[in-house]
């Protein structure tokens, strides 16, 4: 070889040598602000659960037909159609089924509903489910959890189209106050770990009942609460809030919208999980220190609902004390208690 | 030189761009993920670190779609401070018996007494909301300036953060207004226009423009007043959702086979005898950005076509408005308290004027008839 042929060697090795610094010092650096930006992103406050998207206006279908309602003209009279923060409260007359029905049908909405059928309880499943196939949601998306220590005592029940019942096996609790407040912390669980991307809306009911009336897309909102059947027409300071400031679930003499239902509650998805997550929360802070509050999860549930305030109301309507038992501003009962034998069913007095 | 020298600088020069060529693509990630994190996706309590968002913002992109704007996180409950005080209302007893205070769809409507002041702004004080307020004042209309921000300062939103965007043609005409703390005005020139019907059709557009360019990621709801109107009462958070729609002050007690809607079935704002829920004012209208931005965009595009075919409907925007909220329910609407016909006009339900045109002669301070 050349000398000239050499040194051209020696120059290329160079050539190359340089470049492949170039390459190093700039792998180098690219390294590093990858990792200082994944750093910024990991530091980055919570990412959460990917809730299912809520994309929805309220749209409805050219040339739908349907009355004219007043604006001087309260549909009702005898109740309070809104909250004094301007959320809803749902009485028979003060919505159109036909119009929210149409608006609601565009949106393909699937509303996961939970019941707890532990011990003798398992016997109110089949009223449930059937009367809730009447009229629970008819014609919308239904996927019903039935969480139960006995899933071989479960019914068959026919259930419509586009509706189906998942049952999960839990464990059997001896006391029914801790049947009643367990509920929270699987339904916080459930939330997590099924329904985040599945659901829309989800409702937790009580399995004592059962449905005689429309229950739809009326009661649908962010976060839904339903007035007590009971407590309705009451002042405050007779709620039955607990009222000792010892518990997480304190409300104060002079405080309080309403008193809520604790059978009956619902929301979005990311709601119904904040609001279980902190009931759950406080029953334990509770546990601790050994007090329980007068009502269970629905006194935890009450507290929640005053400092995180309901989008929407139901009226007694949707959570009523029993089918044979009158009211005047009831004009419907949509879902109700059933009468039983307290000191029969209950594993505990 | 020799063929190998040559494919030599050739590979090295390919190597260089691929170099740079991902040094700037990382280099938008980075800056990407900034983005997100100035968005702040933050949940409102839960610490769960799970599956970081993939790529949502290097999606956002490539795709270059106007459907891909980042909208300032509206993640609000109604959170209550523990301890505040005020009256319980009764379920059985409504506020107010000689109105309706909702719709049938379950949409509010607010009016006097509907609500309770000191609750809702302890409620959406905890926000730390931006509510943008957009208005108009073009040829002579820019008189009335003064006087709507100088009492939108005494009523409008007071304590919380409002950021206006005044169009104009004239901007050195606009006065000096005297601004609160956490209030801000920007003034925006636009062209001028010959027809007061054009004027008040093509903010539809700009408001569209001033959504997608400047709010989307800065304000958390937005309202679109007219400006010669004042101020005389509080308008607050009471007003804010979704998307809110405000009673006509001339047409809340009508039959809906009276409205002024767009009669001609050659319009886009046709709505037929029969149909329609009220008659919505233009002159105020608002909501989150998102859907007053779909609004405002739908309203253009609709009011294009008709233009194509050579018709105007018969109030102009405000016809594709009463279109778009038939078709698009508000989900809060604002009684006439919030556009009213004149301060010294009464009627037996309005127990306040929060806001009302004022009086004006139309004949001299329009640029045609």
């Amino acid at each position: 070889m050349s000398i000239s042929g050499i040194m051209q060697l020696r120059q290329n090795f160079f050539i190359i040598i340089l470049f492949f610094g170039m390459v190093l010092s700039g792998v180098i650096f690219l390294n590093n602000i990858q990792n200082s930006c994944k750093q910024q992103k990991i530091e980055q406050v919570v990412i959460k659960p990917k809730w299912k998207q809520k994309t929805f206006g309220l749209r409805s279908l050219p040339g739908l037909l349907y009355n004219q309602a007043s604006v001087l003209v309260g549909s009702r009279t005898d109740v309070a159609s809104v909250t004094p923060w301007s959320a809803p409260i749902i009485w028979e007359g003060t919505f159109d089924p036909i119009l929210i029905d149409s608006i609601y049908k565009q949106h393909n909405l699937t509303i996961a509903t939970t019941v707890f059928a532990l011990g003798k309880y398992t016997r109110f499943v089949k009223d449930f489910l059937e009367s809730a196939e009447q009229h629970y949601f008819v014609g919308f998306r239904v996927h019903y959890y039935l969480f139960t220590d006995q899933p071989e005592s479960i019914p068959e029940v026919k259930i419509g189209e586009k509706r189906n019942l998942t049952v999960l096996k839990v464990q059997s609790l001896k006391r029914w106050q801790d049947i009643s407040m367990s509920r929270m912390e699987k339904l916080e669980k459930l939330i997590e770990n099924e329904l985040a991307n599945k659901a829309d809306y989800i409702f937790c009911l009580d399995i004592d009942t059962k449905f005689y009336g429309r229950w739809g897309v009326e009661s649908l909102g962010r976060l839904v609460g339903v007035i007590h059947p009971w407590f309705f027409d009451a002042p405050r300071d007779r709620f039955t809030y607990e009222r000792r400031p010892e518990s997480q679930a304190y409300i104060p003499a002079g405080e309080g919208d309403f008193y809520y239902a604790g059978a009956a509650f619902g929301g979005l998805l990311e709601d119904v999980h904040q609001l279980t997550k902190t009931c759950r929360e406080k029953l334990l802070i509770d546990a601790a220190n050994s007090i329980e509050a007068v009502w269970q999860e629905e006194s935890h549930l009450n507290k929640y609902f005053l400092l995180n305030k309901p989008s929407k109301l139901l009226s007694p309507e949707y959570m009523w004390r029993d089918i044979n038992e009158k009211a005047d501003q009831i004009k419907v009962i949509r879902f109700s208690n059933v009468a039983k034998n307290y000191a029969e069913v209950r594993p505990n007095p | 030189m020799t063929l190998l020298r040559q494919n030599f600088i050739i590979i090295l020069v390919f190597f260089g761009m691929v170099l740079s060529g991902l040094i700037y693509l990382n280099h938008n990630q980075c800056r990407c993920n900034q983005k997100m994190k100035e968005q702040g996706i933050i949940n409102g309590g839960t610490d769960e670190t799970i599956h970081p968002r993939k790529s949502r913002c290097n999606q956002q992109i490539t795709e270059q779609g106007i459907t891909n704007l980042e909208w300032k996180q509206n993640t609000f409950g109604l959170r209550s401070s523990p301890g505040l005080l005020y009256n319980q209302q009764s379920a059985l007893v409504g506020s107010r018996t000689d109105v309706a205070s909702v719709t049938s769809w379950s949409a509010p409507i607010i009016w006097e007494g509907t609500f309770d002041s000191t609750l809702i702004d302890s409620i959406y004080k905890q926000q730390n909301l931006t509510i943008a307020t957009t208005a108009f004042a073009l040829g002579k209309y820019v008189r009335f300036v003064k006087d709507f921000l100088e009492s939108a300062e005494q009523h409008y939103f007071v304590g919380f953060r409002v950021h206006y965007y005044l169009f104009t043609d004239q901007p050195e005409l606009v006065p000096e207004v005297k601004m609160g703390e956490n209030r801000s005005l920007t003034v925006l020139k636009v062209q001028s226009l010959k027809r007061w019907q054009d004027i008040s059709m093509s903010r539809m557009e700009k408001l569209e423009k001033l959504i997608e360019s400047e709010l989307a990621s800065e304000a958390n709801y937005i309202f679109c007043l007219d400006i010669d109107t004042k101020f005389y009462g509080r308008w607050g958070v009471e007003s804010l959702g979704r998307l809110v729609g405000v009673i006509h002050p001339w047409l809340y007690d009508t039959s809906r086979d009276k409205f002024t809607y767009e009669r001609s079935p050659k319009s886009q704002a046709y709505i037929p005898a029969g149909e329609g829920d009220y008659y919505y004012a233009g002159g105020a209208f608002g909501g989150s950005l998102e859907d007053v931005y779909h609004l405002t965009k739908t309203c253009r595009e609709q009011m294009s076509i008709d233009a194509a075919n050579s018709i105007e409907a018969v109030w102009q925007e405000e016809s594709h408005l009463n279109k778009y909220f038939l078709l698009n329910k508000p989900s809060k609407l604002l009684s006439p308290e919030y556009m009213w016909r004149d301060i010294n006009a009464s009627a037996a339900q309005i127990k306040i004027v929060r806001f009302t045109n004022v009086p004006k002669n139309y004949a001299e301070i329009r640029p045609n008839p």
